[in-house]
């Protein structure tokens, strides 16, 4: 939940930088024109709809963060709240030294992290560069990368599950490793089953990283494009020296979004395989622990706790920058 | 609500960021109004004709089952069961917060451990009054099986089916197999179905719940029901010698097991067997599903897991059984206790099983004659146990075998050799577990 709203906001805050600078501008004359206008009504109205959502955060938000941190160090069974018991550092300790799969739901989400940075991220921007050309049909070429973008996770967990599945699906089936004894188990085996999953995933990632980098070109100024022709720099010489430079904010909102992707990853490996072995994920441990019968919510918590601190980690260096940023302009 | 976007609109020139946030707190807000009065709105008084019933029966068999039941109490008593069905994983997942909140006078749920964590939480009602009308209907092992840890009684079954090792007969005709029932013969059948170019036992744990079956099988034919009680009671260590024994005698047989398992769902593998690609499958009788084709359906065959220590023979039956609870505080008391006397006669089950074949009766009393051969045997089987099973995530804590267990017979069936350390990690995280209290 807290990864899906730090999510939105980081973006939020971060899309603008390109085209800022005049928008902020703008209201900062207006306001005072405003304060006149502003009837009881408007104040009201604008009370509302800043303190609705302002109580709806603080309620959702930072009421539940801090309830699951501080659960983080009990024990409860989610069955009435006189049962929930103290334990201090327990289920941090168990967690590090006797959860066996703690490590590798850990290392996993760093290999979800690198691999989404390698492979999709550089053949989304290709694709933006490539579409940002004027060629023709460039909007049904971008309406098909951007596809899985839209689809749910849940949908592209279950389509590539049909693909893997080791008896029936399309890539056994096709190299006819569905016999006993040449069976290639895309989902079961734990060398293979994160890196099948990493291709779905790669899949969707490359669409949402080809808009986001088009985005950023089509707020690239043409003139320094002119300009660098006419110093006679080619293709690649441009790209390299002139507008890669001018794409810094849009590098930075992928940097963030690539992280944050990294650290949410759940629901497409859930479809999958619910996290067996090879494939398991802090935000998968979490919800096996906390969801179900009788709930192990403090020890949940604590892996959630866990994950909530690697995103800070990532996170706050890229506020303290934003707003230094902010602070300069 | 309605005058908030139009004024929003009004002011000039708003960002149009500023204009989303505010289609977005405004669908926050559409959305939460809904949210919150569904918490408080429910609590109509109670109607004394009318007693609540959540069920998990979503899958379109079962819950046509259980409707003509109520249809027919209805019928019988004038009185309205009011049904309010979640889908089946939903309302287990739920279970929790919905026996705390304001359940249902009734719910539908399972018998052994899952059901006595509840009874023990204060989340059940006993209805001792109601065993003493139908406690005739049942046999000894079931009535054991409805009893809360304080003795009382906490669930009324409804139906059970038992878990065996299916086969086709026209393959077993064919190639002249007998059927095994000490562990010895059972080895050499796998030997030689696997030397016939079958896959001896077919396999699939990709949902890793059926794994717990096998072990279940060979432990209580290994070591016994008391050890198999007190090893998923979290009595018994993981680490005792015992359970290391049962482990290898699974590695013996794991080589005959399909590949690929942890990568296939149980309906697939239960195909190899429809296709006779197989020669045998561990799988309680809901198998029978898969089998779409009457000829193949009337082909399918079981038989008990192999004798292994002569000691306990094939003494017990793993039987999971499903049946009913009364809620903590039921707003209909009397009737709900009337519904459960119903529920718990062999009529009861004569409907639902009209509608669902592919289990069997709970009861001792009801009428067998329209039975499958399939059906008349897991009765047979089922009546004839010394002691009943449920299956290991019903035997034991639910987030001790989800946590723990799935993922480590998952990880045994991949690489067997690393069973003495991974016994030994299930003994370390079922202490921290069963500790919890």
């Amino acid at each position: 939940m807290t990864t899906d709203i730090t999510k939105e906001n980081p973006e939020a805050a971060a899309v603008p930088p390109p085209g800022a600078a005049p928008a902020e501008n703008g209201p900062k004359k207006v306001p005072q024109g405003h304060k006149r206008l502003l009837t009881r009504r408007d104040r009201i109205t604008l009370g509302f709809m800043a303190g609705v959502p302002t109580i709806l955060h603080i309620a959702l938000v930072w009421v539940t963060a801090l309830a699951s941190i501080a659960l983080a160090f009990t024990t409860w069974d989610g069955i009435g709240f006189d049962s929930i018991k103290w334990v201090g550092l327990q289920n941090f300790k168990e967690l590090f030294t006797n959860n066996p799969q703690f490590w590798p739901a850990v290392e996993h989400n760093v290999i979800w992290f690198v691999v989404l940075i390698v492979i999709p991220t550089p053949l989304g921007l290709f694709l933006a560069v490539q579409l940002d050309k004027k060629i023709r049909f460039s909007r049904v070429y971008q309406t098909a990368f951007f596809l899985p973008v839209v689809l749910s996770m849940a949908v592209i967990g279950f389509v590539w599950q049909l693909i893997y599945n080791p008896d029936t699906g399309l890539i056994n089936s096709i190299i006819g490793a569905n016999e006993p004894g040449k069976y290639i188990d895309w989902i079961g085996d734990p060398d293979l089953n994160l890196w099948a999953i990493l291709v779905a995933a790669s899949w969707r990632h490359t669409g949402y990283m080809m808009i986001l980098y088009l985005a950023g070109l089509k707020g690239v100024d043409p003139s320094l494009r002119e300009a660098s022709a006419l110093d006679g720099a080619n293709e690649w010489q441009t790209f390299k020296n002139v507008i890669f430079p001018t794409l810094r904010p849009t590098n930075t909102v992928v940097l963030v979004v690539t992280i944050i992707e990294a650290l949410r990853c759940f629901d497409l490996v859930f479809v999958f395989n619910k996290g067996a072995e090879g494939t398991e994920l802090l935000s998968i441990l979490v919800t096996n622990n906390i969801i179900g019968e009788s709930s192990r919510i403090g020890y949940g918590s604590a892996i959630a706790v866990v994950l909530l601190l690697i995103s800070l980690v990532v996170i706050i260096p890229y506020l303290v920058a934003t707003f230094r940023k902010e602070r300069r302009a | 609500m309605p005058h908030l976007s139009p004024s929003g609109l009004s002011l000039p020139s708003p960002s149009r960021r500023s204009l989303l946030r505010g289609i977005g707190g405004a669908a926050v807000l559409g959305a939460g109004i809904p949210l919150l009065s569904a918490c408080g709105g429910s609590g109509s008084a109670s109607d004394p004709k009318t007693v609540t019933l959540g069920s998990k029966a979503s899958d379109p068999v079962p819950k046509k089952a259980f409707a003509d039941i109520y249809a027919a109490y209805k019928k019988k008593t004038g009185i309205t069961v009011d049904v309010n069905t979640k889908d089946s994983n939903t309302f287990q997942e739920q279970i929790n917060s919905y026996l705390q909140g304001t359940p249902d006078d009734v719910f539908t749920w399972f018998a052994g451990y899952r059901m006595q964590f509840f009874a023990a939480k204060g989340l059940a009602t006993p209805i001792d009054d109601v065993w003493k009308t139908i406690a005739g209907n049942f046999p000894e092992a079931m009535q054991k099986l409805a009893k809360g840890e304080d003795g009382k009684y906490y669930f009324v079954p409804l139906y059970t089916y038992p878990w065996a090792i299916f086969y086709r007969k026209s393959v077993f005709k064919e190639k002249g197999y007998e059927v095994p029932t000490k562990w010895d013969d059972f080895v050499a059948l796998c030997k030689q179905m696997k030397k016939d170019g079958l896959v001896p036992i077919a396999f699939g744990d990709k949902d890793a719940w059926p794994a717990l079956g096998t072990f279940d099988q060979i432990n209580f034919r290994q070591n016994g029901y008391d050890f198999h009680v007190e090893l998923m009671a979290g009595k018994a260590s993981w680490t005792d010698a015992k359970v290391r024994k049962a482990f290898d005698l699974w590695a013996e047989i794991l080589p005959y097991h399909q590949e690929g398992a942890v990568g296939r769902t149980w309906q697939d593998a239960a195909q190899t067997l429809a296709s006779k690609k197989a020669g045998m499958y561990l799988l309680g009788t809901f198998v029978a599903q898969q089998f779409t084709n009457k000829a193949d359906l009337d082909d399918l065959d079981f038989f008990a897991f192999p004798e292994i220590d002569p000691a306990y023979g094939q003494d017990t039956v793993e039987a999971p059984t499903d049946g009913f609870m009364m809620s903590k505080s039921p707003k209909n008391k009397a009737e709900a206790v009337k519904l459960l006397e119903y529920l718990g006669t062999p009529d009861a089950e004569d409907i639902y099983l009209k509608s669902d074949p592919s289990v069997v009766h709970a009861s001792t009393k009801a009428d067998t004659s329209s039975y499958t051969p399939i059906q008349k045997k897991a009765y047979d089987m089922i009546a004839g146990a010394k002691s009943l099973t449920q299956f290991m995530d019903r035997d034991s804590r639910p987030d001790f075998t989800s946590t723990v267990m799935q993922p480590a017979l998952q990880k045994f069936i991949r690489d067997p050799k690393g069973v003495d350390s991974l016994l030994s990690s299930i003994e370390r995280q079922k202490k921290t577990i069963f500790a919890s209290g």
